[in-house]
């Protein structure tokens, strides 16, 4: 990536000279880094500026209390509550499918898989996350429904929480056992074996020593697949259905934030009007949830690692 | 798990002087706990080998030289992918040629230029969280960003009559790299962090400059391991879905895009259209689709696993 073609030596002398071009090169580096915190300021910027243009014409608490959201409609209700809670069902849901199994799956990978094992299943694991997320919803809307619909509730109708939940579930597996691994592992040899020296069994050592070990990283885990599985939206949008509904029930047609935001951007709601700033506010509401979720998560992490380095 | 039938359970208010007479059992538990995570862990493995197979069975039934040649139809015997590839293409194109500067320009301020201070670990923090942001508002950013070419307030960038990019493969690819823009980063950054000290020594040893260090010593060392999270991050924007679904590519598109400017579709989008018509014909269409994309995504894995295992082995040279 030579930008001059000139000797070294002259390259040199001219460089001592003044290193105007050093510096150079330092600014257009730093422009570069700065893309990523321009990045930040545009997204909340801009669901600032359209979301409160959204609360100046409904107030906040018709928003945030109100539970019928029916933007679209002749009468119209913008209580944002179905959507939250569809939201929530589906993420809590899927931490539900993923915690355990992706805690089992890192437990397994540190503690009892061979480096032989580890070296298959890890990238396997990993596999999971790397599938489009419209392949997801393709499998639960084809194989996971039909599936629940013939077996366990005929009653249902083709579109249910259930199935996105359990798809969503699988997608997340991989970041609670990646990272759970990775925490299960930092914790120090010397620990196990003294564990091990007074006589406990390796379970003993795993449930009682290495796991309250690693705790803060696990926990750190599953705070960041659920803010994973919150922001999730084609699965949910192929999957769940696209009716508001303010239920806890999976069997059910849920809505999503995230499916709401798809499915406004799919119809031609003109720009500009009050329907179209939902997606806006509904944005922002997400985006805050999941930064929350975020930014605890990578705390937790960051206290962990003091702990152990 | 229970215990109650286990005779030595009751001899357990000894305390500690039980621990011999208990090994059976603890014996057993254990045994119980690493089937059950073996069983954890093989519960996804089965989930994605039925996944796989579920689209393997209806993913070959309109496999044909048309599925490839065609635009999409109505008639599913003639409908095809041609839109879709050519989009996924231009849009993966520009948005490889946007972000490998940008994000190797980034990682390289970071790791050699930038003074430990709080903007540099304000930055940092900052691509973090960026990572961690939902697409779907990445989607609500391009839209107004780069399709309208403004942030809701005060006036649009325009020329002329077009303000913004419109919906076209620009606005999709400029959402596409700001979206990936933190996994490049952050893989780039890993790769700049591997190259040993030693090397930038023996090169200001010599004289070099600090660019001319970085440019001909560090950047070509790390470049496998650059390239390897390069093709990792591009892997993962050929699959969003819906980021460009905001930025309103087509769903039904019966052309080919020529320029940048041009409205388009992608390979996720049109399978997601064929996924929401009630025939199964066109689920069987889906599954197709699903096939050339995940053959895609498993060939650049591939090349980008082949990248890493010859960095392996140049690097123990």
């Amino acid at each position: 990536m030579s930008y001059e073609s000139r000797p070294v030596s002259a390259r040199y002398r001219q460089n001592l000279r003044n290193n105007l071009g050093g510096r150079l090169i330092g600014i257009l580096l730093f422009l570069c880094a700065s893309v990523t915190v321009v990045t930040t300021i545009g997204i909340v910027a801009i669901l600032c500026i359209e979301g409160f243009s959204f609360f100046a014409e409904v107030s906040p608490i018709e928003f945030f209390t109100g539970t019928k959201w029916t933007p679209l409609f002749t009468s119209k209700g913008f209580g944002v509550l179905p959507l939250i809670s569809g939201t929530l069902l589906i993420g809590l849901g899927a931490a539900c499918v993923a915690l355990p199994l992706g805690t089992l799956t890192a437990i397994y990978l540190s503690e009892y898989a061979t480096p032989k094992i580890r070296s298959v299943l890890k990238p396997m694991v990993e596999v999971l996350s790397g599938i489009p997320t419209v392949v997801y919803g393709y499998f639960a809307l084809t194989f996971v429904s039909p599936f629940i619909k013939e077996y366990l509730y005929p009653e249902a109708g083709p579109y249910m929480a259930i199935s996105a939940i359990i798809v969503v579930g699988i997608m997340i597996v991989p970041i609670v056992a990646s990272i759970s691994d990775d925490a299960l592992r930092a914790v120090p040899r010397e620990l196990r074996e003294a564990a091990y020296g007074v006589g406990s069994s390796r379970l003993e050592v795993t449930t009682r020593v290495a796991f309250p070990a690693a705790l803060s990283g696990i926990i750190a885990s599953y705070i960041l697949a659920i803010s994973r599985a919150i922001g999730e939206t084609m699965a949910v949008t192929v999957a769940a259905g696209a009716r508001p509904n303010l239920t806890a029930n999976p069997l059910e047609a849920v809505q999503t934030m995230t499916a709401y935001i798809v499915s406004v951007s799919l119809g031609d709601t003109p720009h500009g009007t009050i329907e179209f700033k939902t997606i806006f506010a509904v944005g922002l509401t997400l985006f805050f949830m999941t930064l929350v979720m975020n930014v605890i998560s990578s705390r937790i992490t960051k206290r962990f690692r003091e702990v152990y380095d | 798990m229970s215990s109650e039938n286990n005779p030595s359970r009751v001899r357990s208010g000894l305390g500690s002087s039980d621990f011999r007479t208990n090994l059976a059992f603890r014996h057993l538990k254990g045994r119980m706990f690493y089937l059950l995570c073996l069983f954890g862990s093989l519960v996804g493995i089965l989930l994605l080998v039925t996944l796989i197979n579920d689209i393997r069975q209806d993913g070959f039934s309109y496999m044909s030289k048309h599925f490839f040649t065609n635009f999409p139809s109505r008639k599913p015997e003639i409908a095809g992918f041609h839109g879709a590839i050519m989009g996924t293409l231009w849009v993966m194109g520009i948005v490889a040629i946007t972000s490998f500067p940008i994000g190797v320009g980034a990682a390289l301020y970071l790791e050699e230029y930038a003074k430990r201070n709080k903007l540099t670990s304000l930055i940092q923090t900052n691509i973090s969280n960026l990572a961690g942001v939902p697409s779907i508002v990445f989607g609500i950013l391009g839209l107004q960003l780069f399709v309208r070419g403004t942030i809701g307030y005060g006036p649009a960038i325009c020329i002329g009559e077009q303000c913004g990019f419109g919906r076209s493969v620009m606005s999709g690819a400029l959402t596409l790299t700001l979206l990936i823009l933190p996994i490049v980063i952050v893989a780039a950054q890993e790769a700049i962090k591997s190259v040993p000290p030693s090397i930038r020594e023996a090169s200001y040893g010599v004289g070099a400059t600090k660019w001319q260090t970085v440019s001909s010593h560090v950047l070509p060392q790390a470049m496998p391991g650059i390239m390897t999270g390069m093709i990792l991050a591009l892997s993962r924007a050929i699959g969003e879905t819906a980021p460009i679904i905001m930025i309103g590519a087509l769903t039904f598109v019966a052309f080919r895009p020529e320029g940048p400017l041009d409205p388009f579709t992608a390979m996720p989008i049109q399978v997601l259209n064929w996924i929401s018509r009630p025939q199964a014909a066109f689920h069987d269409l889906a599954a197709t689709g699903i096939v050339v994309l995940l053959v895609t995504l498993l060939t650049m894995n591939t090349i980008a696993v082949l990248i890493r295992v010859k960095l392996g082995r140049s690097s123990s040279r």
